[in-house]
């Protein structure tokens, strides 16, 4: 939860300075996802600028084979607990 | 390089304006300009590193060095060869990349003096650099399959680089009769796009059932196993039954010669005349690599995975297909993903700093059919020097997926080629 918190803040600090995404380094993962997901995609949703806590109990469930996907549960798989804190935390502070 | 001096002692300041510039190429960081990025190579992999660039750092001084003004994307074209879409959806240009303040050079990058930090162009001028990122793609190795050079593949096309080859192919195809063979020469591994071969199978086979129904398509393969294998093998025998043949190596699928004047295809045990003939040759890295002397004896660059740079060369990255790259396959995807990693680690070398291990994702999509569609995913990281897969994750669609979960697969793969289309050069 430190771990979240502390990138949540330094999230936030960054983000309003910038008007495009991507401003602050991403953390480990988070850079792949704009290949698939973006503001305008229709039928992928967009995971940008939403709420960190909702995308982040999002890709839990996906992890832990509770919220059926055709990809994403696969992918959330490689990552820990902490580093989709980060990831989630890193994209409700884009664009 | 670029400060205007509006002084009437034009003698003095033309003398410091040069002991600034020989003192800049001494030690970038006492002229206090921009650090300067060139990025060779406009495709998935060297565009998108250069807008990253910029994203990360908009003081950065970018030049993206593209071989020609427009960009035909691979990922699709198997449909358009097909017949089920125009090759414009797969036209891309640079114009939006250059109002982000990226330097756009449209020639050829000719010679890289890694000592200087240069790279020469076609037309004699030299761009300098502090990091140098190639992004050349392949080339397709006119050297390697006895009777197969570039005169070879304007009879047998190996369309494995989007564009005219791709309208060839399509044409051949649309003027075979039916009852004609249609054959898919496939390379060994690494090649560029490892289930591409098998998608291009898949949606021809699906243009002959409905078109040319009595046709027959025959993939002669020097591999013994290939990606999405069984998918791909279960769909064929559900869509297609009878009309797909797969001569894997231990089969004798393997071509070891071909004569265009006859459409002939040699392998050890048969012989086979073909009225359709497409030849995926063996690949390497595109030529500019080996010219900064990045690549190795396979053909391929060997990079350190943390930072995409060269282990051979400093100061040069090398990013998709043309890295070695561990279990990340030579996609677009991963392409770009290299890319935006390689951006955030030249950012932070540049200011002095280490960057940290990075993980990346890669998802492959292929048709099968125009609405059936299937997946590959990785999550990889650095490990002993290559892009490792993390243990437990990624894999492919499952086997046993109703119609229905192969119909989004196949909406999601064109939401993805919209999607990194427009992050890259839209």
């Amino acid at each position: 939860m430190k771990t979240l918190r502390t990138s949540l803040a330094i999230g936030l600090i960054v983000a309003s300075a910038v008007p495009v995404r991507a401003a602050s380094a991403p953390p480990p993962g988070a850079a792949s996802c704009s290949g698939c997901h973006a503001p305008t995609s229709q039928a992928i949703p967009n995971i940008y600028g939403r709420d960190a806590d909702a995308t982040r109990s999002t890709l839990l469930a996906f992890r832990n084979g509770s919220m059926p996907a055709t990809v994403m549960t696969r992918i959330a798989k490689g990552f820990s607990e902490d580093e989709i804190g980060s990831i989630a935390a890193w994209l409700a502070t884009q664009k | 390089m670029t400060r205007k001096n509006h002084s009437s002692r034009r003698e003095f300041l033309r003398a410091a304006a040069a002991a600034t510039a020989s003192l800049a190429l001494a030690s970038p960081s006492l002229a206090q300009s921009p650090a300067r990025v060139v990025v060779i190579g406009g495709g998935f992999g060297g565009a998108s590193c250069a807008r990253a660039l910029r994203q990360l750092d908009p003081s950065l001084d970018v030049t993206l060095v593209t071989a020609d003004r427009q960009y035909v994307a691979c990922p699709f074209s198997n449909e358009v060869i097909a017949g089920d879409r125009a090759i414009e959806a797969q036209q891309f240009t640079y114009e939006k990349i250059a109002t982000g303040g990226i330097k756009l050079v449209t020639q050829m990058a000719q010679t890289i003096d890694p000592q200087a930090r240069t790279v020469g162009l076609a037309d004699g001028s030299t761009l300098r650099y502090d990091r140098l990122v190639l992004s050349p793609g392949i080339d397709l190795r006119f050297d390697a399959l006895p009777g197969y050079d570039e005169a070879a593949a304007l009879r047998m096309p190996h369309a494995w680089k989007a564009g005219e080859q791709t309208l060839l192919l399509r044409r051949q195809l649309e003027a075979m009769d039916d009852g004609g063979v249609i054959a898919i020469v496939v390379p060994a591994n690494p090649f560029r796009c490892p289930p591409g071969p098998y998608e291009r199978a898949s949606l021809i086979a699906h243009y002959l059932k409905t078109r040319k129904p009595r046709s027959k398509l025959i993939i002669l393969d020097s591999k013994d196993a290939f990606s999405k294998q069984r998918l791909f093998q279960a769909a064929w025998q559900e869509l297609y039954p009878g009309l797909i043949e797969w001569v894997a190596l231990s089969q004798g699928g393997k071509v070891t010669s071909v004569d265009p004047a006859t459409n002939m295809l040699v392998t050890d045990f048969a012989t086979h005349q073909v009225q359709v003939a497409n030849v995926i040759p063996p690949q390497r890295a595109g030529r500019i690599a080996e010219i900064a002397g990045v690549t190795d004896k396979s053909g391929w660059c060997p990079i350190n995975p943390v930072s995409l740079e060269s282990t051979q060369v400093p100061n040069i990255h090398v990013i998709g297909d043309a890295c070695i790259a561990g279990a990340m396959p030579k996609s677009a995807f991963s392409a770009n993903a290299q890319a935006k990693t390689c951006a955030s680690a030249i950012v932070t070398l540049l200011s002095g700093a280490t960057p940290t291990s990075p993980k990346l994702i890669n998802t492959c999509y292929s048709l099968v059919a125009p609405d059936y569609g299937i997946s590959i995913a990785g999550v990889y990281q650095p490990r002993n020097g290559l892009f490792a897969d993390i243990e437990g994750a990624g894999g492919t669609s499952p086997l046993d997926a109703p119609r229905a979960v192969r119909a989004r697969e196949a909406i999601y793969a064109r939401s993805w080629f919209e999607t990194i289309g427009a992050e890259v050069f839209g």
